[in-house]
Order: C-alpha cells, then sequence, then structure tokens
C-alpha cells in the first residue's frame, strides 16, 4: 500500500532565504510522525506547502500514492489535509456546529439546516469522545475545546492527514492527556497525523516516528523506540547540549517582593507570597489555575480587588503598568506577538519603548543613546537582528523574547515577572534564555517565573508555588527535590 | 547616498506619482505664454534701445484696456529713463493708430513702433512705411513670447499651495489620530465651527470692521480653542468610555455642523475689517502666501514630533499595539486625548484660515472636507490600521489631491467628471502603495 503522504524534494524561497532546500517526508496511514526543529528550521513552511498557504519552488506531493496538485487552502481540504494551527481558525460568534460546518454547511432548499448540522456535530463530538454543547458559541469554549472542535471540523471533512502545530502549547496537563487519547483513537482509524511539538516528553509519549529538519533539509528520521533525548536534541541543534539546564548557584537574599491577600473575582483568590533577592520563584498549576491573572495584577496590568504588593517591606501604589514600571517592576508577557511587541515596528523601538524617559532629554529622543545602548544589548543578549531598523515581526520566537527581555534588563528591573518565558522558543534560544534568567538571579534580581512545563520549573527554580483555580495549593521549599508527580498532585488538588 | 535614496523613494513612494501628475499636467498645458504687464514692458524698451539707439522716436500702440495701459505706463517711463523719444501712446482702435501714424510722419522720422501681443498684428503696421514715407523704415517691437506650460507658471504653483493649505493643515492632526488607530470625521463641521465662531466673535466683541489686530487674534483664538475642546470631547468619548473612534465624531461632525449653523443664524458673518484677509489671501515673506508659510511650519514641527519626540514614539506605539504599548508603560489615554485634541486644534486652525481667505464666517464651510483630508493622509501611505505613517507623506498626498483638481480646472474638465477622477486617482494611489508594500498577492 503506497503511504497517506509522499512529499519529494520540495524546495521553497523567500527573497533572502532558502526555506526549504529539497525536504522529504513520508507519512503512513495511521501513524503519527513527529516533525522536530528549530525555530526557522523550515517545519512551518513545509506545512504552509501541504495546506495550500504556499506553493513550492519545486518538488512533488503524492496522496495515497497519486500526484496531487496542491494550489490552495481549498484544495488541500479537498484532498483531506487539516492542519490544525496553533491560533485555532473558529469564528467566535458561531456555534461550535457552525464553525464545524463553514464553508461547506448543511443545507436544506437553500437554507442552512441548523438541526441537521448540530445533529452531525453531535455524532463526531461524540465519536471523539467529549462532551460540549454543539449550540455554544465557540467563544465560550475553553481553549481545550475549541481544539476538539477544530478536530470534529477535520472529521467532518474526511481529512486523512491530520497536522497538529504545538497543539499542547495552550492545555493544562489533564487536557494534554485527553488529547493525546484522541490522536490514538485517530490513530486506529487509519488518519495519518503530523505532531509538531518542542515539547520532547510529549514526542516520546505519543509519536511512532520522528523526522527532524534543520536549516531547511532533513537532518535525520528514526522511529521513537530506541532513541534517546539527547540524541533528538542534538539532531536539531546539531551541537552537543550537556545538559538542558545551565547550572545554578545562587544564595537568596532578603526579602524584596511581598504579595498580601491578592484578589480579583474568581481568577484570583487571596494569594499571597514573597521572593527574595537572587531567588527564581516559580509559580505554576493548570491553566486558567490563575498564574498569568496573578502577574498582572502584580503589574497593574488589571486591578485588583484586593491585597497589597511590598517592594523591601513598604506598600507600593499600583493602579497601571506605569506605576509598576516605574517600580522597578517588569513583565514579559506570555503572549509576545500580542502584548510584548509592537510587530510592524523596529526592534529598535520596541527596545527603547519603556526607556524612553531615560532615552530622552525635554522630550526629544536621543537617537545616539538609544542606539548605543540597543547595540550592547543586542551583544550581551545575543541577539540576532539585521540592525536597529529590522521590524520585530521578522525576528524568531527566541529572539523576539530576547528583544522583551532587553527591553525590561534596560529599564533595571529589580523584579522580574516572566510568564511562559520559553513559549515557541526552540532549544538552542531556550538554554540561552535559562542562562540569562540564572545570571540576573545571580545579579540579585527577584524573579517570578510562571511556567506550564515541569521539567522547567524543576530546573530552574529555587523554589515553587503550585495554584489551583485561583488558590494557592502549595509550596515546594526546595526545587532540587521535587518531582513533576508532587506538583502534579498539588494541581489537581 | 544610493540606500539614502533607496530609504526615502520607499518611504515617500507618493512623490513619484506626485511628480508624474505634474509632469502630465505641464505636457497637457504646454502653450505660448505671452507676457503681459510692466516687466514685459521694460522687455520691449530694452529691445528697442538695443536695436533703435538711445536717440530712437518711438509710437506706442495698445488697446484700450487696462491691463495694457498698464503695460504702455511703463513702456513710456523706461524708454523716457533711457533718453528715447515717446512721440505719442495710441490707447485704442488701429484707426486711431493710423491717425497716430499721419501725425508722426508730419514730426519726422519714425525709429520703432512698440506692441503688445495684441497690437503687434494690427495691419496698419506693414502698410505705414508705404502710406507715410516721411517715417522712413519702423520696426514693430513687441514682448517675446515663449511656450510654456501653464499649470508650472509660479503664480499657478502658489494658487494651488494656497488651495490646499486648509485640507493640509487638518491633514496634520488626522495623520496623528489615525496613526494612534483612530479616525475623527468632525474636523470638516470643527472648520464651519471655527470660522463662525471667530468671526462672530470679530463682529460682536471686537468692533466688526474696525476690529484692531489683537481683537482679531483673540476672536480667532477663541475659535481655534473651542474646537480644541470639541476634540478634547470625542477623545475623553474614546479614552474612557471606550466608544468607537468613528461613533464619536460622527456625533462631534453632527454636533459641530449644527452648533455653526445655530451661532450664525445661518447667515454668512461678513462684519469683518478689510486686514482679517492678511492670513489668507496676503504674501509677505518672499513671495510665498502666509497660509502656506503657516502650513510648512506646521509640518516641520509636526514632523519633528513624531520622528524625534517621545510622544511620537507614544503615538506610533499606541496605534501599533495598544496593549503592548500599555503595558509598557506608555500612558495610552493620554496619548490619545493629546492626538483628538491636536486634530481638533488644527480643525480650529483651518477653520480661521478658511474665514480668512473668503473674509467672512459661513456654518457652509468645509462641508465634506474630513473626506479629503482622509484621503490626503491615506494617499500619503499612512496605514488605517494605525501604527505606520509620515507627516511628509501626508503633505504630499494632499500636494496631489491640490494637482490633480488644479490641473483638471486648468485642463477644463468639468466639475462632475473631476470627482469622478480625483475618486478612482486616490484609489489607484492607495492600491500602487499597497502593491508596493505586499505585492500583487496581498501576503
Amino acid at each position: 500500500m503506497p503511504p497517506l503522504l509522499e512529499m519529494r524534494a520540495i524546495a521553497k524561497a523567500f527573497p533572502g532565504v532558502r526555506a526549504l532546500r529539497g525536504v522529504d517526508l513520508t507519512l503512513h496511514a495511521g501513524e503519527v510522525l513527529a516533525l522536530l526543529g528549530e525555530n526557522g528550521a523550515g517545519k512551518s513552511t513545509l506545512i504552509k506547502i501541504l495546506c495550500g498557504a504556499h506553493r513550492p519552488d519545486s518538488g512533488s506531493i503524492r496522496l495515497a500514492g497519486a500526484e496531487a496538485a496542491i494550489r490552495s487552502p481549498h484544495d488541500a481540504r479537498r484532498a483531506g489535509v487539516a492542519v490544525i494551527h496553533q491560533e485555532f481558525n473558529l469564528v467566535p460568534a458561531l456555534s461550535a456546529a457552525e464553525n464545524i460546518f463553514l464553508g461547506r454547511e448543511c443545507t436544506r432548499a437553500g437554507f442552512i439546516a441548523h438541526g441537521e448540522q448540530r445533529r452531525r456535530a453531535a455524532e463526531l463530538f461524540a465519536r471523539i469522545g467529549v462532551a460540549i454543547d454543539p449550540g455554544a458559541l465557540c467563544r465560550d469554549l475553553t481553549v481545550a475545546q475549541q481544539q476538539v472542535v477544530e478536530i470534529a471540523r477535520a472529521l467532518a471533512d474526511d481529512a486523512r492527514i491530520l497536522v497538529l502545530d504545538e497543539p499542547t502549547a495552550a492545555l493544562s496537563h489533564h487536557e494534554v492527556e485527553r488529547l493525546f487519547t484522541i490522536i490514538r483513537d485517530l490513530q486506529t482509524h487509519g488518519i495519518g497525523v503530523i505532531y509538531i511539538s518542542h515539547r520532547l516528553d510529549e514526542i516520546f509519549t505519543l509519536c511512532d516516528r520522528i523526522a527532524v529538519l534543520r536549516d531547511g533539509a532533513n537532518v535525520g528520521e528514526c522511529p521513537v523506540a530506541g532513541t534517546t533525548r539527547e540524541q533528538l536534541i542534538r539532531l536539531m541543534v546539531g551541537r552537543e547540549l550537556t545538559e538542558e539546564f545551565p547550572p545554578r548557584a545562587t544564595r537568596p537574599g532578603a526579602t524584596r517582593l511581598a504579595v498580601r491577600g491578592l484578589r480579583r473575582g474568581r481568577a484570583v483568590r487571596d494569594v499571597s507570597f514573597e521572593v527574595r533577592r537572587g531567588e527564581v520563584l516559580a509559580l505554576t498549576g493548570l491553566v486558567g489555575a490563575g498564574r498569568t491573572e496573578t502577574l498582572r495584577l502584580i503589574f497593574g496590568a488589571d486591578a485588583r480587588d484586593a491585597g497589597e504588593i511590598l517592594l523591601d517591606g513598604a506598600p507600593l501604589r499600583i493602579r497601571s503598568p506605569r506605576d509598576a514600571i516605574a517600580a522597578g517592576i517588569g513583565l514579559l508577557t506570555e503572549d509576545r506577538k500580542g502584548q510584548g511587541l509592537v510587530l510592524i515596528h523596529s526592534v529598535l523601538e520596541n527596545f527603547a519603548l519603556p526607556n524612553l524617559d531615560r532615552f530622552s532629554r525635554l522630550g526629544f529622543v536621543r537617537g545616539a543613546t538609544e542606539r548605543r545602548e540597543f547595540a550592547e544589548m543586542t551583544r550581551s543578549l545575543r541577539i540576532k537582528v539585521s540592525g536597529p531598523a529590522q521590524r520585530a515581526r521578522d525576528l524568531s520566537g527566541g529572539n523576539q523574547q530576547k528583544v522583551v527581555l532587553a527591553k525590561w534588563l534596560a529599564k533595571n528591573c529589580e523584579v522580574l515577572l516572566f510568564d511562559e518565558p520559553t513559549r515557541g522558543v526552540d532549544v538552542g534560544a531556550k538554554f540561552e534564555i535559562y542562562t540569562l534568567i540564572n545570571q540576573l538571579a545571580a545579579e540579585g534580581k527577584a524573579i517570578v517565573m510562571v511556567s506550564s512545563e515541569l521539567p522547567e520549573v524543576l530546573g530552574m527554580a529555587d523554589r515553587i508555588l503550585v495554584l489551583h483555580e485561583g488558590r494557592l495549593t502549595g509550596e515546594i521549599a526546595d526545587a532540587r527535590t521535587a518531582t513533576q508527580e508532587q506538583i502534579m498532585q498539588l494541581a489537581v488538588a | 547616498m544610493l540606500p539614502f535614496f533607496r530609504r526615502h523613494f520607499a518611504d515617500y513612494g507618493m512623490l513619484l506619482v506626485l511628480l508624474l501628475l505634474c509632469g502630465f499636467f505641464s505636457y497637457a498645458t504646454w502653450t505660448a505664454q505671452t507676457p503681459t504687464g510692466p516687466e514685459a514692458a521694460r522687455g520691449v524698451a530694452r529691445e528697442i534701445v538695443r536695436t533703435a539707439g538711445k536717440n530712437a522716436r518711438v509710437l506706442i500702440a495698445v488697446r484700450q484696456h487696462p491691463e495694457d495701459a498698464l503695460f504702455a505706463t511703463a513702456l513710456e517711463q523706461t524708454l523716457t529713463a533711457a533718453g528715447a523719444t515717446v512721440v505719442e501712446t495710441v490707447q485704442g482702435e488701429p484707426r486711431a493708430a493710423r491717425a497716430a501714424l499721419q501725425r508722426a510722419a508730419a514730426a519726422g522720422p519714425l525709429h520703432a513702433i512698440a506692441c503688445n501681443a495684441a497690437t503687434a498684428s494690427w495691419l496698419v503696421w506693414p502698410d505705414a512705411a508705404a502710406d507715410f514715407p516721411a517715417l522712413g523704415q519702423p520696426r514693430v517691437f513687441a514682448p517675446a513670447t515663449s511656450r510654456w506650460p501653464t499649470f508650472l507658471n509660479g503664480d499657478n504653483l502658489l494658487n494651488i499651495a494656497n488651495q490646499i493649505a486648509v485640507i493640509a493643515i487638518l491633514a496634520i492632526g488626522m495623520t496623528l489620530v489615525i496613526i494612534t488607530g483612530g479616525i475623527d470625521l468632525s474636523v470638516g463641521s470643527l472648520i464651519a465651527l471655527s470660522a463662525v465662531l471667530s468671526a462672530l466673535l470679530i463682529r460682536d466683541c471686537a468692533g466688526a470692521a474696525d476690529a484692531t489686530a489683537l481683537g482679531m487674534i483673540l476672536a480667532c483664538a477663541g475659535g481655534i480653542v473651542a474646537c480644541g475642546l470639541a476634540g478634547a470631547f470625542s477623545g475623553g468619548l474614546v479614552t474612557v468610555f471606550g466608544i468607537p473612534p468613528f461613533i464619536a465624531t460622527l456625533g462631534m461632525m453632527l454636533v459641530g455642523n449644527g452648533l455653526a449653523y445655530l451661532l450664525a443664524r445661518g447667515q454668512s458673518i461678513y462684519q469683518v475689517p478689510q486686514s482679517f484677509t492678511w492670513l489668507g489671501r496676503d504674501a509677505d515673506l518672499g513671495g510665498l502666501p502666509n497660509a502656506v508659510l503657516l502650513m510648512l511650519g506646521l509640518y516641520l514641527a509636526a514632523h519633528i514630533l513624531m520622528a524625534r519626540t517621545r510622544l511620537g514614539r507614544h503615538l506610533y506605539a499606541v496605534g501599533g499595539n495598544r496593549e503592548a504599548a500599555r503595558l509598557s508603560g506608555v500612558p495610552v489615554k493620554r496619548v490619545l486625548l493629546f492626538a483628538y485634541i491636536v486634530a481638533g486644534l488644527l480643525a480650529g486652525l483651518g477653520g480661521v484660515v478658511m474665514a480668512s481667505q473668503l473674509k467672512s464666517g459661513s456654518p457652509t464651510y468645509g462641508q465634506m472636507y474630513e473626506l479629503y483630508v482622509i484621503a490626503a493622509v491615506v494617499v500619503g501611505g499612512t496605514s488605517l490600521s494605525g501604527g505606520e505613517g509620515k507627516m511628509f507623506g501626508t503633505l504630499i498626498g494632499a500636494f496631489i489631491i491640490a494637482v490633480i483638481q488644479n490641473g483638471m480646472n486648468l485642463t477644463g474638465v468639468e466639475s462632475y467628471t473631476q470627482k469622478v477622477v480625483l475618486g478612482l486617482v486616490i484609489i489607484a494611489a492607495v492600491l500602487l502603495d499597497r502593491l508596493k508594500r505586499h505585492g500583487w498577492r496581498g501576503e
């Protein structure tokens, strides 16, 4: 039987970049194939070609042995290719059922047959094994539920090939488990799944085979069984990473930031904790446990119902991000593109934005000063930019994160709040960001880090706080002795 | 040098469109230009003295026409000053010229006949030597004609600048607002409000036609400040209550328009001193109209604001990503409020300029101007989604609109057709800009 999908010698160049230099990819029915590679390795371009968003410069695509011409997303959909992107393609104001049948509605005499659609949507949900009301508006669904709607849409389209791009990025541990169950079920129905993720653990749990891309070319393909983490990482980055986390040697000092009785609606309920100088405090828990919300309250991004924030024992009056920044607090948001950067502006302007007070005299920006500081910062953080005028949106995820970090370092923040600092960042850049966090801690800054990745929490933190439904449910005073199971037990408490 | 050009060409690609338009209208208005007036007269006089000598005896012939009279006077003065003798100056028909030739023949030989473009072709001249041998062989002198585009005449170019000054001044404020991701539909009706209020204050408080300069300045300041308050009100609705700018300023547009009519009781207010037209009609510095100078000064200031100051960076950041700007400590609400207040103040100033140009204040001023202003901003390359745009781009956009209107007037295109063409050109300009930035596929 011919493979479900055969991509042969796919090449694609963009102005100035050869994104793909003859990549091969084979997917068999009932197989979960992990597609791995650092950011910029060519994974997204390959997937965009598969789903018709880009057209290859050369190369061929065969579906079930037959030559296929995929010229548009419409062609791809008809050929049975469904891609679920990190950002979902759902219309928030339409119901789950309407979204599933969007573009190919069930009609009766030219009118949409809502009853029929809901019935069929309910069947699909039942087949997947998830209870979602087909009539519920998508904006009222959780991220995990929206993902299920996307999967249901793929099934409704009779997709044979399902591409999942970082599907677990916004899911809690629980929801990831359920997603895996769904994928395994699809597998038994002969659907081929291409699974893209930075989370190696997931790949070892879920996938059958691994294809690794680097710099737009295949660098390796191997079955999961018999492959080690170290081998994979080496393939991806092309160099030896002795360990994923840099060594830490810090001695926390006096209490820097203290939070007392922080409260906002149902999201954050009576949260109190302290962070000391030179300490990395991890705030973890399932998605929706109130971790991001807690950081936003400290930073003044949202108004708090109650609670006190103290710096060095003195209460702070924080009513807006401006107040927080003035007090020396910096926030790296989890949504880098939506909240951390002005994507259409240059990296220099982004870097300068919170620092303009310092970079200007009498309201006039001193161009030389900001450019000099930016140059220093790009050197010390090893940010890869073509120049200060490069637009932020043209950087890779890791470099974007470094620009955000540079903003706050130049501001000389004493307290840094990191929300998912390595989300969507490739392995090499992750390591650099970890090193930086350690360096900052060593300089005596107080760091609060929110992370969903338990290995990251265990590898980076001095102390771990676990949140569940807006409440602190546990503290692990010495992160070195903690285990993932221990954290998970507190998180689901 | 080359990167410098490349960068500025990319930034101001619309400059090319403007130059192409200028080139086209220059070509379309390429006609024979006949100089008139004192300058032309002095040229003719020089030519006569050069060829016929200092002691030349000259007859001047022009039509019965005020402009011709000016020409004749200047000619007579220049010739006399150079030592030549003007035997007679004829103002009238060929018949009168013939009589004058007869009289001159009685007095002696004639060396030159000085004409303007109209009288040089009279049939009496070729016959003069034969009819009156006593004259000798008088030569006919007339101003040299040249071929030159009417469009490129200095007066016409200044006229274009003067015509667009009001829209261009408003477009500065609109650029600020659009860069922050908003829109201000009220500026057109604020022109009327400001013009009416300023004229009203001059009539009722500053002594009508006898108003002093200070009185007029205070009255105009009143009109401008009122518009600034209107801008602050729109901005307040947008920032404090989160009302979409389109709706908030649409409301303000109606309010402003209605207020202008109420204040003026539906009439035009013209009881202002003659000197009120100083701002709109006079040209004090190097022949540049005052309104144009004011416009250029404002553009320079606005460019510096946007390119060099912290506030400018904040304006761009708020439009580029409001949440990211807020989380970076930008005082988003204050920045937005600033943009709307400036848009209001500049609309008020535009109203004062317009009242000064027309020497009255009327509630009918500025209708539809908000659309021309938005068109100028968008043609100038500012993105309606905010965060991007250049001040001088807007100036170029305003000039593109002005040049199209002026060029079509010169080439005799009727006004309805003009609107169609203007609309299509605006669409084409923006399309061109989009293609330049995003390519044909719109990626």
